[in-house]
């Protein structure tokens, strides 16, 4: 059996997460959006990715939840919003709105968000059902989205000048057009992305990576985990001190996934 | 058209069969020239049609279904899995028919893919339908979990008898308020159990954590009261019961409650009255569908092959077929019979292997695995992603020791094939 990633280094049968002799570089508290209704399609993987990433190097995470009706935590240095069916985002949307004005300020200040399907829409100016209603989103991302009959489905290579390529699977019906207050995360040689007319996937804006890619997305895109990780600890501490993470897997499970059909 | 067809269909089986071909060909031509066949052939069967369905566990309840019928002295028609299903229930059929299209047959107990079921059951109302559970399974096939709930409950709306549902299940609970033709009939779990079973709705909860009871629980005619190694106490009829099994796994112990609801009405129905004794005992003589926890010998040891095909059913898996002791191999594959999308594997928690690691990773996806078992600080062996070495370095290197091997549905396939060089397994194709 071969020793695992973190420190793979430490010889002498150290504990190989956060034991008693390593000293926290600083604690990063992580909110995880209403997890009981988001969390289709692996969005966990996220949120134990950014746990993982943030020891391995040096740092303590502290993980907490945001359910409807929960009393919103303070001092949150980061936070990950997954996706989630047509019941779940209902179940959301009236409490998302109360939550509007807090999570738009902490997306003017740089908190680092990654926000993912569902979450993204809702993160939009609004989301018009393909019967015409429309559900209001929170408007922290200039991008709306209307929906279609076509089911959007297949894996996904993103291209992108800041993360390199990024790798995923997408699974939508919702259509979203950018507007000009934001970037596209990429543009997609393989998939479709946003919309099946412009080639663009995702939308970034300040600390904001905003994706249709599961897979889920952290675990093969270490580059994002680790810009979130920085810039959240950068924010609290002033500056980041790199750890040494093991990626031999994500680097081949990286190259398998972009040899696979779409 | 309708003379020819049955002895058509029959000869081209027959030709297709000597040239070592598939039930494909015989079903497509039947199906062409007399698209009639299938409902007609059904219709004629005194006991009518039973379909089972939902995510998990359709083979091993269905097969459950036909042993426990085949116990009162019924004969029953039932198909296997196949790439189509209409076109498969049709070949099978041109094999069990008489020349003159004659079944003989009291009942047809048919294992139905979701993909499949609003097709079938508009051209074969069902007299029984059984419906499992909706997990989150191959979302990228049907889209969302709600709408897997609607193919089933449309199986329900279309039920001319008696529809059998999991009280456990809410998405499958629910579905009785929307009828109001068929009569509707539960099968249950202890409340000690359902900690162990989780659902898609607490996939966050932590484990052993206490899941609340649905407010106002219908009466269940059969309960699943304990799991026991070898055996399992259900309640029925206002006593509890304690059978053998043979069967490992909770859900598929609970899912031989299901297929004991299901039986008893069928059999009640009949003209005979039920064998209870008899019923019990084919019960317990129930050996596992192919995969699904069954056990191979090699090297003189035990190799268990359990199919994994969404985050549930890993979990369950996991928590049903401890780890300690065995030798450990995982085969994902990514093909469109597994689901593309690979998300689901960072919803199964992997701490129970964290003590003895993984021996072996394979299949398409064998790094996706590698990368998740590294995020739960479970220790790995080897990986590599093709499925034929990787098996025979995992056999080689754990001599001595039982193997359990989980693995998606295709992974599973190509497992078998390669077992079958070296010992006797049954190849499905
Ligand atoms: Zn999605």
């Amino acid at each position: 059996m071969t020793p695992l990633s973190q420190n793979a280094e430490s010889q002498d049968g150290e504990s190989v997460t956060d034991g008693p002799d390593t000293v926290s570089k600083g604690t990063i508290r992580v909110l995880q959006l209403y997890p009981r209704d988001m969390n289709i399609y692996g969005d966990w993987g996220n949120a134990l990715v950014i746990q993982q990433r943030l020891r391995w190097h040096g740092y303590t995470p502290e993980l907490l939840e945001y359910n409807v009706g929960d009393d919103f935590p303070s001092d949150i240095d980061l936070i990950v919003g997954g996706g989630g069916q047509d019941s779940g985002q209902l179940v959301i949307q009236d409490d998302l709105l109360s939550r509007e004005s807090t999570l738009k300020d902490m997306a003017e200040d740089g908190t680092p968000m990654l926000l993912i399907c569902g979450m993204y829409q809702l993160f939009g100016r609004f989301f018009k059902t393909r019967t015409g209603s429309v559900i209001p989103g929170i408007g922290v991302l200039d991008v709306e989205t209307h929906g279609t009959d076509e089911r959007l489905i297949g894996n996904v290579t993103v291209s992108s000048a800041e993360f390199g390529d990024i790798l995923g699977y997408e699974n939508h019906s919702g259509q979203t057009t950018l507007g000009p207050g934001v970037k596209p995360l990429g543009t997609t040689p393989k998939g479709i992305g946003n919309n099946s007319s412009d080639g663009k996937e995702g939308a970034r804006y300040r600390n904001i990576v905003a994706s249709y890619l599961h897979g889920s997305l952290l675990p093969k895109n270490p580059a994002i985990a680790d810009f979130l990780i920085r810039t959240a600890v950068e924010r609290k501490y002033g500056s980041f001190t790199t750890g040494a993470p093991d990626d031999r897997y994500a680097v081949r499970a990286r190259e398998l996934a972009a040899r696979r059909p779409r | 058209m309708l003379y020819f067809s049955v002895p058509l269909g029959k000869l081209v089986r027959r030709v297709s069969r000597l040239r070592g071909g598939g039930s494909a060909l015989p079903g497509l031509v039947v199906e062409k020239i007399d698209p009639e066949f299938m409902q007609r052939t059904l219709s004629t069967l005194p006991l009518g049609v039973a379909v089972v369905s939902g995510t998990n566990g359709k083979t091993t309840t269905t097969k459950m279904v036909v042993e426990l019928l085949e116990s009162q002295g019924l004969k029953v028609f039932t198909n296997r899995t196949g790439s189509n299903f209409t076109r498969g229930v049709a070949a099978a059929l041109l094999g069990d028919v008489d020349w003159r299209g004659r079944l003989d047959a009291d009942i047809a107990v048919l294992e139905l893919d979701e993909a499949h079921a609003v097709h079938f059951v508009n051209r074969v109302p069902p007299r029984y339908s059984l419906l499992l559970n909706v997990l989150r399974d191959q979302l990228d096939r049907f889209g969302e979990i709600d709408k897997t709930a609607q193919l089933l409950q449309h199986i329900a709306s279309k039920t001319t008898g008696t529809v059998v549902l999991n009280r456990e299940d809410p998405r499958v609970a629910r579905i009785a308020d929307t009828l109001d033709g068929p009569e509707v009939r539960y099968f249950g779990l202890d409340d000690s159990l359902l900690s162990t079973f989780p659902n898609d709705d607490d996939l966050r909860a932590g484990p052993g954590s206490p899941v609340p009871a649905l407010p106002g629980k219908p009466h269940a005619d059969v309960v699943l009261r304990r799991v026991g190694t070898a055996d399992a106490d259900f309640e029925y009829d206002g006593a509890t019961v304690t059978t053998g099994m043979k069967l490992r796994g909770v859900y598929n112990i609970f899912n031989a409650a299901a297929a004991l609801v299901l039986a008893r009405c069928i059999a009640g129905n009949g003209a005979t009255p039920t064998d209870h004794d008899g019923l019990l005992k084919a019960l317990s003589e129930v050996a596992p569908a192919f995969g699904r926890g069954e056990s191979l010998v090699v090297d003189g040891r035990p190799l268990d092959l359990v199919l994994v095909k969404n985050p549930s059913g890993f979990r369950l898996g996991l928590k049903s077929f401890p780890a300690g002791g065995y030798a450990t191999m995982i085969a994902i594959n990514d093909n469109y019979a597994d689901g593309r999308d690979m998300s689901w594997l960072w919803d199964v928690e992997f701490d129970s292997l964290r003590e003895g690691g993984v021996d072996q990773l394979t299949g398409s996806r064998a790094y996706d695995m590698a990368l998740r078992l590294q995020y739960d600080d479970v220790a790995i062996g080897a990986v590599n992603p093709d499925i034929a070495p990787a098996l025979a370095a995992f056999i080689q290197g754990a001599k001595g020791k039982p193997k359990r091997v989980f693995c998606t549905y295709t992974a599973m396939l190509a497992i078998r094939r390669e077992l079958s060089k070296i010992t006797t397994v049954e190849v499905v194709s």
